[in-house]
């Protein structure tokens, strides 16, 4: 690996940035691994980085249908935050946002990560409460989120309206260690640096079986690039999951919904922060290209034709169009849509499955990006040691049969 | 937007229905009698299929009545609507049906990638009991 610095930089540009080489190399799949990741996003990169860092293994492959980064890691809006109502959650993703802060030193790869503060809109009486909750909630767990009254909104952020509206703003919640990073570049500096470790990133791989042995444990992996054996098998497929777990006779508390965002013409800098708002369901931010960079919400049925119907936008705009006038007349330039695998409470489940050898990562719904290091992280312990990190241990399957869910969904009440 | 055909209204926009999950996951004849496992499959556990998924829609700005419809999940083209309490039609994935909904080619999955499954939503385990929903002797879906 050619390690990134200023020198090198400064050397290259000189010269016509001539001679850099790939960031990883185009992997073969050997006969067997100790162990193999079914999805190159984030997640799954990211597991494969730290199984090899932390855990010693460096014989593993990440297998991934398509190109890497092009499922949900690259369809999302790049919004970091862990400012969750639950103590399970807080600890997950604030593990998450640690890990951010010096993700980019640690790759020795620029994932552009910005604590440009995430802000989070109260509209009615029940939402101040709310957000009320969630601060105190927060800040006794240990992760920062602050009140800011309505001037001091919009003294945050200057082109929001708040006020003279269907729902003005009485207040938000403020998480200043909350920003954005360039989802892209996670997915890019984490199969750099586990391909540097040994990790074969194998790409237009599509896993199509599961081979269990006499006792019912993993054995292979059947792919469109032939039987790969392994006794480990970790999947982190979003969306897909649901497919994968079926080869191994398994059904999960898992259903796939088409989650749709959109992103602007792009302008000169004018948005300094992100800004949400669950009531009127709108989250934007600017990326550092200029566009603005629109979440808009699930379709109603499920599906997995990473595409969605056009009034979901719609909606979406509307409610931007009421919170900043200023953007009313502004284009957009492309909208598009990935398949997210919501569970009854809106929390992941990070776990063993039933099957010995196989660990599954999924059912982040909505808002998977912002957890990308630290689930990797833990589902790595998971899958080392066979056995939960403390972290990931609530977040189980079983949890849906014992009745302990984190129930994230009736916290929320809107996709998050 | 789809436009979804209700058995009782005809063709309608989306907009005027809500979705209403997995279709034929019957309620036990004798809750008390199941077990916790059951229960979270009851409750929880979803076939989530690529492919052809039946499932529940409810005319919620129309009739007020709830249906059930096939739906190839991998195109979102419905191929069948039918009442609640009548067997799931037989239909084959990939036989485009008149409901039309979002035009395009399928995603990079295909169609092809939820042939197969073979699963119906009426052959759920752990529901136990059956109900008026569950397909009485109705063709299953193979696609």
């Amino acid at each position: 690996m050619q390690p990134f610095s200023g020198l090198s930089l400064l050397r290259r540009g000189l010269s016509g940035q001539r001679g850099w080489q790939p960031q990883w190399r185009r992997a073969e799949p050997k006969a067997s691994y100790d162990a193999i990741i079914v999805g190159g996003g984030g997640h799954g990169l990211g597991a494969s980085y730290y199984l090899a860092k932390e855990h010693g293994l460096r014989n593993i492959a990440v297998l991934e249908k398509g190109w890497i980064g092009g499922g949900n890691t690259g369809r999302n809006t790049t919004i970091i935050r862990s400012n969750y109502l639950f103590a399970e959650s807080a600890a997950l993703y604030d593990h998450a946002l640690k890990l951010w802060e010096t993700l980019s030193q640690e790759l020795n790869y620029n994932v552009m990560f910005s604590p440009r503060g995430v802000m989070m809109l109260a509209h009615t009486v029940h939402d101040v409460h709310t957000s009320k909750r969630h601060i105190h909630a927060n800040r006794a767990a240990g992760v920062d989120n602050e009140w800011l009254t309505p001037a001091e909104a919009k003294a945050f952020c200057p082109v929001l309206n708040i006020g003279d509206i269907r729902y003005p703003v009485l207040g938000a919640a403020l998480q200043r260690r909350g920003g954005t990073a360039r989802h892209d570049a996670v997915a890019w500096g984490y199969a750099r640096a586990a391909d540097s470790l040994g990790v074969d990133i194998i790409e237009n791989c599509e896993v199509t079986g599961i081979r269990r042995d006499a006792n019912g444990a993993v054995e292979a992996v059947e792919t469109t690039r032939g039987v790969i054996r392994s006794p480990k098998i970790g999947v982190s497929a979003a969306g897909h999951t649901s497919v994968i777990m079926k080869m191994a006779g398994l059904q999960l508390p898992l259903e796939s919904f088409p989650l749709q965002a959109l992103v602007s013409e792009p302008v000169k800098p004018i948005f300094p922060c992100v800004v949400m708002s669950n009531t009127v369901h709108a989250y934007i931010s600017q990326s550092d290209k200029g566009e603005l960079v629109i979440g808009a919400g699930t379709d109603a049925y499920t599906s997995y034709t990473q595409r969605g119907g056009l009034h979901i936008d719609n909606h979406a705009l509307e409610a931007i169009c009421e919170l900043f006038p200023i953007f009313r007349r502004m284009r957009m330039l492309r909208n598009w849509g990935g398949i997210v695998d919501v569970t009854p409470d809106r929390s992941p489940i990070i776990a063993k499955t039933p099957v010995p050898g196989l660990y599954v990562n999924c059912g982040w719904g909505t808002g998977g990006f912002k957890a990308t290091p630290g689930s990797a992280h833990v589902f790595a312990h998971t899958i080392a040691r066979d056995e939960p990190h403390p972290i990931n241990a609530p977040f189980t399957i079983e949890r849906f049969r014992d009745g302990h869910l984190i129930d994230e969904a009736a916290a929320a009440a809107v996709a998050h | 937007m789809l436009l979804i055909e209700c058995p009782y209204c005809g063709k309608r926009p989306e907009l005027e229905f809500g979705h209403g999950g997995q279709a034929h996951v019957a309620r036990a004849k004798n809750p008390a009698d199941l077990s916790a496992q059951e229960w979270a499959d009851f409750l929880y556990m979803r076939s989530n299929i690529k492919g052809v998924h039946a499932e529940r829609w409810r005319h919620t700005h129309g009739c007020g009545r709830f249906f059930n419809a096939l739906r190839d999940t991998t195109t979102d083209h419905f191929l069948a609507t039918y009442k609640s309490g009548e067997p799931q039609p037989a239909v084959a994935a990939g036989a485009v049906g008149d409901g039309g909904g979002a035009a395009g080619a399928p995603d990079d999955g295909g169609r092809d990638g939820g042939a197969g499954t073979g699963s119906t939503s009426g052959d759920r385990g752990g529901a136990g009991g059956g109900s008026a929903e569950a397909p009485a002797g109705g063709a299953q879906v193979r696609p």
